[in-house]
């Protein structure tokens, strides 16, 4: 756990980059930091691994004050993420994933072994070893940041906007690698972005910072969609929030009606369809179906994949009104 | 020319070796004092301008002026070789400190960010992160500063200090081409095969600048 006691950091010139915060990032989840530019994410995770001082207020990890920690043993325990993945350049993939191992006293072979591991783990086959950062794309340069950060099994990752270098595509592709990995290593994860959609998708827990360092909101994704705040957040979290607040509803409860004037295949299943949905997805994935299919009506199928039942966009209305009241 | 090798090849590979000497010390002396300078002129920055402005009117010194006047402030004998030597390394330092100074500051700051925050102390750092990243341009102003002090070992010969040059002079006093000649080829070979070495060890030793 990442404790913020009331931590303040007015930078030289004045600036109040963070305002009395107090925040508690807990063991093995993931807290998002978000907010507009300047509202001080990248300050208050840098004072996590003592990169900032704070000018007042104390930061504890699992209890422990970091100010009284030494300072390099303490950042070779963090793992450290960036938006450009700050790899160095001079050094093979390879030799920039072994970096912590070999800090820690590891020697390079061993590091080296462990590193072609993880390399694999995050998506990158043992060709890449080889390479510098520059034979890279940006998205292979993350994804070796992030087995950098990795490498010496850190219990904490801090990571200021690891995603938000690369395109929609490639971003989307990385986010869902990343929660995969995440749920196998199950890190205390602090992630900045200023992007609201990502804080959602990825965050277990997401703090909404606002301008002047004050944190606003400190929530899980559905309570932010569901009960922002005040105006600023309920503005910054966007205008669409109530239909993406259903993307944490599930479908399990939505009635269906019996299966009726579709095309079916031998085994029951539906014949030219967009797409169907399963108990276990959300009310989102069902509204759009509604939505996108010819005739209004969004199809659902069972485990065999053969059609079980039938939603039109009057049913998911009512159950959308029944819900509120 | 062959027959002037021949008979004199004793008094030219003696001319060679200490040119070699005389030019090739001072870079040795120059870049041991040099990285410490233009390590500090990067980490307190208050001190990169007086120190490279300090550098660069040394560096405009005329190097004969230089060779004259070391004597009497270093109190050495006008014809010693010390002099060459001590004038050659202000200037190798003069040059070196800068590029030094110039290629530290020219690492990607966020690198080396990241390499605080992964957990690197300063030394290890500078050794492991800044140098290396640095060395391209380290390496090219040490091409420039053999080159260049290959090229005024000649010059103290013109006060009768050792080198190459003494054959400049030898040619001159007899009316004789020859040994000027050989002298000028040779020196010019020198300095070709001293900025190959350096090419061929940057090669060898920074294979990632390639790598883009
Ligand atoms: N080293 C510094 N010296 C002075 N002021 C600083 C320094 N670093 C940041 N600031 C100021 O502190 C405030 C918060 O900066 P910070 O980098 O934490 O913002 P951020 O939320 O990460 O913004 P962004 O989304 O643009 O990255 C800003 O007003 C910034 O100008
Ligand atoms: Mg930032």
């Amino acid at each position: 756990m990442i404790t913020f006691e009331d931590v303040v950091k007015v930078y030289p010139g004045g600036t109040t980059a963070v305002d009395h915060l107090n925040l508690e990032l807990p063991t093995g989840k993931i807290t998002v930091l978000v907010g507009p530019s300047g509202c001080g994410k990248t300050t208050s995770l840098r004072m996590i691994n003592r990169m900032v001082t704070p000018t007042s207020g104390r930061i504890l990890v699992d209890g422990a004050d970091v100010s009284q920690q030494n300072e390099a043993r303490l950042r070779r325990s963090i793992g450290y993420v960036i938006q450009h993945a700050g790899l160095f350049p001079h050094r093979t993939v390879l030799d920039n994933v072994a970096t912590v191992p070999v800090l820690l006293g590891q020697t390079r072979r061993a590091a080296r072994e462990a590193a072609l591991g993880l390399l694999e783990r995050v998506g990158l086959s043992a060709e890449f070893a080889k390479r510098y950062p520059a034979q890279l794309s940006g998205g292979q340069q993350q994804r070796v940041g992030v087995a950098r950060a990795l490498a010496a099994d850190p219990p904490i990752m801090l990571m200021d906007e690891p995603f938000s270098a690369v395109d929609p595509v490639v971003r989307a592709q990385l986010q869902a690698e990343f929660l995969r990995l995440q749920q196998d290593l199950g890190k205390t994860i602090a992630m900045v972005t200023h992007d609201i959609d990502e804080a959602i998708k990825l965050g277990d827990h997401v703090a909404v910072f606002r301008t002047g360092g004050r944190l606003a909101q400190f929530a899980t994704p559905r309570e932010l969609l569901a009960e922002p705040a005040d105006d600023f957040v309920a503005s910054f979290v966007g205008r669409d929030r109530g239909l993406r607040s259903l993307s944490f509803d599930s479908a399990a409860e939505l009635p269906v009606r019996p299966v009726d004037g579709i095309d079916l295949d031998d085994s029951g299943r539906p014949l030219g369809l967009p797409g169907v949905f399963t108990k276990d997805d959300s009310l989102r994935v069902v509204t759009d179906l509604v939505i996108s299919s010819p005739g209004g009506i969004a199809v659902r199928v069972g485990p065999d994949g053969a059609a079980d039942g039938l939603v039109s966009h009057h049913d998911l209305a009512d159950y959308l009104a029944s819900r509120r009241s | 020319m062959i027959q002037y090798l021949t008979n004199n090849h004793v008094i030219v590979w003696q001319a060679l070796q200490e040119h070699l000497y005389l030019a090739l010390l001072p870079i040795l002396f120059g870049f041991a004092i040099a990285l410490p300078l233009g390590y500090l002129a990067v980490r307190f920055t208050w001190l990169y301008h007086p120190l490279i402005n300090t550098f660069g009117v040394l560096y405009s010194i005329p190097s004969l002026a230089l060779f004259v006047f070391l004597p009497v402030i270093l109190g050495t004998k006008v014809l010693s070789p010390v002099n060459v030597v001590v004038a050659l390394t202000i200037y190798t330092v003069a040059l070196l400190a800068r590029t030094v100074a110039d290629g530290l500051r020219a690492v990607d700051p966020v690198v080396v960010q990241a390499a605080t925050a992964m957990g690197y102390r300063r030394t290890r750092r500078l050794v492991d992160v800044e140098l290396p990243i640095a060395l391209p341009v380290i390496l090219a102003g040490l091409r420039v500063a053999t080159v260049s002090n290959i090229s005024l070992v000649s010059v103290g010969s013109l006060i009768g200090i050792g080198g190459l040059g003494q054959l400049f002079t030898r040619g001159f006093q007899l009316f004789y081409l020859e040994p000027i000649l050989i002298g000028v080829i040779l020196s010019v070979v020198l300095a070709g095969i001293a900025d190959l070495i350096i090419v061929l060890v940057q090669r060898a030793v920074t294979p990632w600048t390639r790598a883009a």
